[in-house]
């Protein structure tokens, strides 16, 4: 029996006015790339907020990939630097977490790069199925023998309170 | 109708105060309403209350559920006696109160999720200087004596909140809660003004707009750690350089901390809406910076925030999206424990 190859899954906020349409044009022009993406369409990506990347993640995403039009070409006029720092932000804070760097990626793809996008997709999803699983939500449970020793304390109480013959 | 009037309209209830993981404060915090304890201690029959009250968890085991009208719940979920006493407040009272900020967010306790169980055993048990264990001794949650079995709760790995934990009413943040945002809490349950289950009793507005210092437009260069300058009285202190959490900080307590010029640190939690503290800091603070140069913003953010889990997550870790760092025997991700030590 072959093992299964691990399929990563990619959730991908692009924005409407550049990378969403850098996604359709890889569509129409039957550019193929990797099925792991879910994308999310939002009017920038300056409308990503990092907490939509925190709980992507910690909800079972593998990766998170944020995608908007190239610095200076912003259809909001400068949001997408907005959108630089604070991925900066995030960025720094993920890695004191434990949260690997291919995990986050920010890709600038303007309306007539499908190529360069799919590419991006691409590459994305092979470093991430380099690093495995991150299944996030294992980080939060206790041993399971917990369970049993907080049914315990109630009777703990009751013999505490019995006086010896 | 004055709370006092409001204090004698209602009939007798039973009320209950418990600690967990805490450092007490919210204890001091509940005495801190003063003269008007007497208020409630004509409101309600405390029935425990470990700190000032001599009662047995064994006849709080033994009364009805549901029978325990308030009970005011602070302190993370650490160990497995905690999440016992969470579970058993839960099942006895009618209204839970996660009170102060442990309860709420895991506060100072939650910080051991920057961390592992086994780093805080080996500093605890034997690096600390004044530790003396030439066994090599650690705490067993079973031990073998003449007598029987004795046990000692689990320390749980990651510390959890009260409303991770069990089911919560309402939430009362601030570490402590000032006692006037005490009071009004005690003031909304006996008149039965409760807002909707599950909420959060406080204002809905951030420690700005009750900050006196002048707002202007915030464009920085440079972070500034807050033993670098002395800053002006009048200004905002963000405008200043500082990291200041007042933007995302819910009001309640008076702008207290940047009123005498040191920055909000976030004590009273997110603001109404929030979810991750730290990601309203990180989206605040990224629309400051004046720079649109991918490199000079790594620097400034590399060099003016060394302690990114301490700056954005110091009350809220464990209330966070993440909740933790990544352990290192997990998924393949490799901790970095070093960046987590405080700044």
């Amino acid at each position: 029996m072959t093992e299964e190859r691990f399929e990563p899954k990619i959730v991908a906020f692009l924005c409407n006015w550049c990378s969403y349409r850098a996604a359709d044009l890889a569509g129409t022009a039957r550019i193929k790339y990797e099925p792991n993406v879910r994308m999310i369409r939002v009017m920038c990506s300056g409308r990503v907020d990092p907490a939509f990347v925190l709980k992507a993640l910690a909800l079972g995403a593998d990766g998170v990939m944020i995608a908007g039009c190239h610095p200076g070409e912003c259809h909001y006029l400068e949001q997408n630097y907005k959108t630089m720092r604070r991925f900066s932000m995030l960025k720094h804070t993920l890695s004191s977490i434990g949260v690997e760097d291919e995990r986050v990626r920010l890709q600038w793809a303007s309306a007539a790069e499908g190529v360069q996008l799919a590419e991006a997709i691409n590459k994305m999803v092979n470093q991430v199925r380099e690093l495995g699983p991150l299944n996030w939500s294992s980080h939060w449970s206790e041993n399971g023998e917990v369970e049993t020793a907080i049914e315990r304390l109630a009777e703990e109480h009751a013999d505490a309170m019995e006086v010896p013959a | 109708m004055t709370a006092k009037k409001a204090a004698k309209k209602a009939e007798k209830g039973k009320l209950a105060l418990y600690w967990a993981a805490s450092c007490g404060g919210c204890e001091i915090a509940v005495l801190g309403i003063n003269e008007k304890i007497l208020d409630v201690a004509n409101a309600f029959d405390i029935v425990l209350w470990p700190v000032a009250v001599d009662a047995k968890i064994h006849s709080i085991e033994k009364m009805k559920d549901k029978s325990i009208d308030l009970c005011l719940f602070n302190g993370a979920i650490r160990t497995s006696e905690q999440e016992y006493m969470a579970r058993l407040m839960r099942q006895k009272s009618k209204a839970l109160v996660a009170f102060g900020s442990c309860a709420h967010e895991g506060c100072i306790p939650g910080l051991a999720n920057a961390t592992t169980k086994e780093a805080i055993f080996q500093t605890a048990y034997h690096d600390t200087p004044t530790t003396v264990n030439p066994d090599g001794i650690r705490p067993q949650t079973e031990t073998e004596v003449d007598e029987g079995t004795l046990y000692l709760p689990f320390f749980y790995e990651t510390v959890k909140t009260l409303g991770q934990t069990v089911n919560v009413d309402y939430y009362l943040p601030g570490c402590p809660p000032e006692p006037e945002r005490i009071w009004d809490a005690i003031v909304a349950i006996l008149e039965n003004k409760l807002p909707a289950p599950g909420s959060v009793i406080g204002a809905e507005t951030t420690v700005c707009d009750d900050c006196p210092r002048t707002r202007d437009e915030k464009k920085i260069t440079e972070f500034k750690r807050t033993w670098e300058i002395i800053p002006d009285t009048e200004t905002c202190l963000l405008e200043q350089g500082l990291v200041c959490c007042g933007i995302a900080t819910r009001a309640g307590c008076g702008a207290l901390c940047p009123t005498v010029g040191s920055p909000c640190i976030g004590c009273y939690g997110p603001n109404e809406g929030v979810e991750d503290f730290g990601a309203r800091m990180m989206t605040a603070l990224a629309s400051v910076i004046d720079s649109d140069d991918p490199e000079e913003i790594d620097r400034i953010i590399r060099e003016g925030i060394p302690d990114p889990i301490g700056t954005f997550y110091r009350f809220s870790l464990a209330n966070s999206e993440l909740r933790r760092i990544a352990l290192p025997a997990n998924g393949g991700s490799d901790a970095k424990l070093e960046t987590a030590e405080p700044a």
